[in-house]
């Protein structure tokens, strides 16, 4: 974790430097860009941390290893790809919770597949989905994400 | 008052939280306690990397506006085409619904049902701030394993998209 936060501060400093020998107007511009992008995930933010605290309160490290350790099989990756889709968690919400599932002893192809169905499928938004790209398609994409993310998360357990 | 209440909602949250840990704390109320404690880690994880970035995506913001790669979209086929819109969605944000709009831009601009689908992919897996998080969150290895896994299916998913579509009326509704 702190080598992560070392080489965000690393990278941020030496693109701001580089952004600002180029153009000082644009730096600034990106700077309050950027600090208004996190003050409205802040709250939000702050809010799921603590959530999340309370959740990994209450429920058991040995309960999350048992259903989504890596000794979960088939079901285990199931039971993520299906929550995945029917649930809509904003992105970088899914990131905290999914660190810390994984700090719990869930494997890392279960948390992939969490992760990719999230992003990709959308029960809740199917209807929307739908309006756009009609029945036919939505359903079909929706479907065929939900089969690649299961394929994606096996192969990042296979790697990792 | 309600529409107050509603406004400052994400605000009760935070306030109710702080009260009980106050609570916890002056009672000896141990679970209370526990909770701060894993909070406290949380939040440090947190302002460790976060701010900085937001620098970073800000700075990319305005040196890489999106706009300017929408300018190029149009009916490039080939390894062009497919590059061009998987960075113009690397440098989007928010969830998948906000992708639909954008899939109907392209699809009036002339891009390929492939691309169409690709972008849709790549706006779910590679968005540049998520890639921040994840990185921060999930470390670099496993970013890079997921990026590398999925971006062949995402292209895999545009090509039988394409191939079952090609024949059958395909369209993109404005809303």
């Amino acid at each position: 974790m702190i080598n992560n936060a070392f080489i965000f501060i690393v990278v941020s400093i030496v693109l701001t430097l580089l952004s600002l020998l180029l153009d000082r107007r644009k730096t600034v511009m990106g700077l309050k860009k950027g600090w208004k992008m996190f003050q409205n995930i802040a709250i939000p933010f702050l809010n799921i941390l603590i959530l999340v605290s309370l959740a990994l309160y209450v429920v058991p490290p040995s309960l999350i290893v048992k259903y989504l350790g890596p000794g979960s099989g088939w079901g285990g990756q199931a039971i993520a790809a299906i929550v995945g889709s029917i649930t809509l968690i904003p992105g970088f919400i899914s990131y905290p919770i999914a660190a810390v599932l994984i700090k719990e002893g869930a494997s890392y192809a279960i948390v992939a597949t969490f992760m990719t169905t999230l992003m990709m499928v959308g029960v809740v938004t199917l209807p929307l989905e739908i309006s756009y790209f009609g029945r036919k398609v939505a359903i079909l994409r929706n479907v065929l994400n939900f089969i690649t993310a299961i394929v994606i998360g096996t192969f990042v357990g296979l790697i990792l | 008052m309600i529409n107050f209440l509603r406004r400052e909602k994400q605000y009760l949250w935070l306030f109710g939280f702080l009260i009980a840990t106050l609570a916890s704390f002056v009672f000896g109320f141990n679970p209370g306690k526990k909770v701060f404690v894993n909070f406290t880690q949380f939040f440090i994880e947190m302002v460790t990397f976060i701010p900085f970035l937001f620098i970073i995506v800000g700075l990319f913001d305005v040196w890489f506006p999106k706009e300017q790669v929408e300018k190029h979209i149009g009916q490039e086929s080939g390894i062009k085409g497919i590059l061009i819109v998987i960075v113009l969605a690397m440098l989007q944000a928010g969830p998948l619904y906000g992708a639909f709009p954008v899939a109907y831009i392209l699809y009036k601009k002339g891009a390929s049902i492939k691309n169409i689908f690709i972008y849709l992919g790549a706006f779910s897996s590679l968005k540049i701030p998520m890639l921040g998080m994840e990185i921060g969150y999930l470390g670099i290895q496993f970013t890079l394993a997921r990026t590398l896994v999925s971006l062949p299916l995402f292209i895999a998913v545009g090509y039988f998209m394409e191939w079952y579509l090609k024949d059958r009326d395909f369209r993109i509704n404005k809303l």
